[in-house]
């Protein structure tokens, strides 16, 4: 991966009058990098992207773009270029005019434009589309329009408001990977926003998750997945069966937490969040569906759950099983459908086990809402 | 069933009334121009003439007022419009507390009226000329400058409304991509803002055009030495109306008619092109070989355009060649020889009576001397006799003679205010 040009968040705070959209971010974007922010709508994901790109002066901090200071500097002087959520396609302007746009603010002639625009159709998989109106595009077509727009002001940055919100379920999976694609090939650095994550977890060197302005968690996919630091990202990025409760005892990385409905059960402890755990302290404990199997029924232990079956589901590739534990406590299970048989076992009282490593505990505290 | 078909034929029958309603007095002006009588009348038809048309192409004041007319309804275009696109824009951007009352204040000179707005136009640049010490014949004070000043104060609320409608589609999302993709807000705004707008710009300034053309109430306290044709038109009516000014109105429906269908012929050509051009392959448009429909293929508006445009000039060239002078003639003869006729009857009746009054005085006479009486020289005008030179000399010394005879009260009161009236009772 080429190095492009990073971007750093200095202890940014933007406030619209007595709120605050975002509250004290740091964040370190390495150049070339695919860079996601993942939040629910409203967290102040959009904003930060505004401030990045110009439209928005912080309230304080600072957004540092290559190394240099943006304080003061206008939309039109930065090295961004913005994706817009509802792709701001200039509808009068055919495609090839919009392309190059860019080109027309500096005055280049009709012809060079034309032959930039032709080589962007052309990488775009639009070869020969130019002389039409964005109107006349499919949804797909305008997002990979937008996209060629963008990369034609060679931006150091380019900026992705949830462009891929508006397509259907397939052509969103394949703009996806053709997202990927595109970014490999310039090898400049995205800034995506996305509130979608399995948006974030596909395409993304990095993920920033955030929550009602603050940023939670920044790393990989994986360790997101796996290592959440906070009840939140562990609740918003993927499934998660949420077991409440008080430390027990900690011994060493592993936490036994004895929980409200469900007895004594061990997790481990995050990577990062070593030694925030101690005993007495309220914790919640989470376990994602996939992460149970089948046991014999009335097994006990501090790996086993048992619950009444209240609804079953077929998804495809997983058979979904929806449980009621004691007190009303709801579980889902995710078993992945590997040819095996399954018998409906509604109504009737099962056990589940999970491997310890697959169980992670956190101090309590606010969960995603659905 | 019944019902039904009684329901349709009252729905013509008020179509129709509606219709002539609307248009019934357009036609008849329009007939009146081309009829040969002084006065504008369509019937009785007496002979088909263009002399009212060349009648009003010779008239120094209408060609001056309408030359007048278009220099002020150009300037009040201008202003105008980018008055209300300001306006508009400052809508769109304002603090969302103040919107409404800005909207209050902005759309106010619509519903003052345009009385009004002439005096405060002349008396408020009145003052301001003399603030700066300047004459009367100052650029200030100057007919165009206050008539184009004055009927832009409300012309520009019309075109803002115009304006809004269109800018409360637009995306603000596209001015923020071309900052973002490098434009400056100058460029920015001409280069997405404008051509988005231009639609609705083109609509505002033909109203303002039209406003600005047929305004006469703001502009009979403004046009100083500037009088537009709205206001020709007045004085002339005040002095009687000719056939020429229906010519000019039928000149003016005209070409309305003409801007209609060719506006009508042109959005219906652009969806017929946008229908092909999305029916076409990719193919196609990339070759070039994208044939785009005919122009007057399946566009009546087009085809009732070029049919209107050929009679006009058929008309024209006939009227270039026509000369109605012997049909004018004839009429004049025909009515000189009904008035003969008209004037034997008259004759004939006056001595008849004559014959019969002579009868009658030869009755009296045998009772009492005879009276003679100096019958009054004849006056055939429908006027009476107030033509006759002697006339009014005549009335003033009447009344001269009667005044001090009469203690009479002219008001319309009778004597009630009389002083003595009560104490007489």
């Amino acid at each position: 991966m080429s190095a492009g040009v990073g971007v750093n968040l200095e202890d940014l705070w933007i406030k619209f009058g007595d709120f605050v959209a975002v509250r004290e971010a740091n964040v370190n974007i390495n150049g070339g990098d695919f860079f996601s922010f993942l939040g629910p709508s409203g967290c102040g994901k959009t904003t930060i992207l505004r401030a990045v790109s110009g439209f928005l002066e912080p309230s304080q901090g600072n957004v540092l773009i290559g190394g240099n200071n943006m304080k003061g500097i206008g939309p039109n002087k930065r090295p961004t270029a913005l994706i817009f959520q509802n792709l701001a396609l200039f509808p009068l302007m055919k495609v090839w005019e919009n392309i190059t746009f860019s080109m027309e603010i500096k005055g280049a002639s009709a012809k060079e434009r034309r032959k930039r625009a032709d080589e962007l159709l052309d990488m775009i998989a639009l070869t020969g589309q130019g002389d039409k109106l964005p109107a006349e595009l499919s949804g797909g077509q305008k997002q990979r329009v937008a996209i060629a727009r963008a990369l034609c002001a060679e931006p150091d940055v380019l900026l992705l408001d949830e462009p891929l919100s508006a397509l259907d379920l397939k052509l969103r999976q394949h703009m996806r990977s053709e997202l990927r694609e595109i970014q490999k090939r310039v090898g400049i650095t995205f800034i995506y926003i996305t509130h979608d994550q399995g948006e974030a977890l596909t395409m993304s060197d990095n993920i920033a998750v955030m929550r009602a302005g603050v940023i939670d968690q920044i790393g990989d996919g994986k360790t997101i997945y796996n290592d959440p630091m906070t009840p939140f990202a562990a609740s918003f990025v993927g499934e998660n069966n949420v077991f409440r409760g008080r430390v027990k005892q900690v011994s060493g990385n592993e936490v036994m937490v004895t929980t409200n409905r469900s007895g004594d059960l061990m997790a481990r402890v995050a990577n990062g969040t070593e030694g925030r755990l101690k005993e007495g302290d309220e914790a919640m404990l989470f376990i994602r569906p996939e992460a149970f199997s089948l046991a014999p029924v009335g097994t006990q232990g501090d790996h086993f759950v048992t619950a009444q079956v209240t609804k079953e589901e077929f998804e495809g590739n997983t058979f979904n099983i929806f449980m009621e534990g004691d007190g009303g406590k709801e579980i889902k299970v995710a078993l992945p459908n590997l040819g095996q048989s399954f018998e409906s076992h509604q109504g009737e009282a099962m056990t589940l086990e999970y491997q310890v490593r697959n169980a992670v505990a956190l101090p309590a505290g606010v969960l995603a809402t659905e | 069933m019944k019902n039904f078909s009684l329901m349709r034929i009252s729905i013509w029958v008020y179509l129709a009334l509606f219709f002539s309603y609307l248009l019934g007095p357009l036609v008849i002006m329009s007939v009146t121009a081309f009829n040969s009588p002084g006065f504008p009348r369509a019937a009785p038809w007496e002979c088909l003439t263009f002399e009212w048309f060349s009648a009003l192409f010779q008239d120094e004041r209408i060609l001056n007022g309408i030359k007048n007319s278009i220099l002020v309804g150009v300037g009040t275009v201008t202003l105008s419009v980018s008055m209300g696109l300001a306006g508009a824009l400052m809508l769109t951007q304002i603090w969302p507390k103040l919107r409404a009352t800005y909207y209050t204040i902005i759309i106010a000179p619509i519903l003052i009226p345009g009385v009004v707005i002439g005096i405060s136009t002349l008396v408020f640049w009145d003052r301001v000329n003399r603030m700066f010490g300047l004459d009367a014949d100052s650029f200030l004070s100057n007919g165009l400058f206050l008539t184009i000043i004055g009927q832009s104060t409300f012309i520009a609320s019309y075109c803002m409304l115009v304006l809004v409608a269109r800018l409360q589609r637009y995306d603000t999302g596209l001015t923020e991509a071309a900052l973002d993709l490098g434009a400056t807000h100058a460029q920015a705004f001409r280069k997405v803002l404008l051509p988005f707008m231009r639609p609705a710009i083109a609509s505002a300034a033909v109203l303002a055009f039209l406003a600005s053309f047929e305004n006469y109430n703001t502009t009979t306290f403004t046009f100083g030495e500037y009088p537009t044709l709205t206001i020709e038109l007045a004085q002339k009516v005040r002095y009687g109306i000719t056939p020429a000014i229906s010519a000019l109105a039928f000149i003016i429906v005209l070409l309305t008619v003409f801007a209609a269908l060719f506006n009508e012929a042109h959005i219906r050509r652009k969806e017929l092109v946008a229908a092909a051009r999305k029916s076409a392959t990719v193919e196609e448009l990339g070759s070039g070989n994208f044939r785009l429909p005919g122009f007057l293929s399946s566009n009546t508006a087009a085809v009732v355009l070029v049919v209107v445009a050929m009679m006009t000039i058929a008309v024209v060239g006939s009227a270039t060649v026509y000369s109605p002078q012997q049909c004018i003639a004839d009429v004049k003869e025909q009515k000189r020889m009904e008035t003969e006729v008209r004037i034997q009857e008259l004759r004939q009746r006056r001595a008849d009576e004559a014959a019969r009054r002579a009868a009658e005085q030869a009755d009296q006479a045998e009772q009492e001397p005879a009276v003679e009486a100096a019958p009054k020289p004849s006056n055939n005008s429908g006027f009476g006799g107030v033509f006759a030179p002697g006339a009014l000399q005549d009335d003033g010394a009447d009344a001269s003679e009667e005044e001090p005879e009469k203690p009479g009260n002219d008001s319309g009161f009778g004597s009630v205010f009389d002083p003595n009236a009560l104490q007489s009772e």
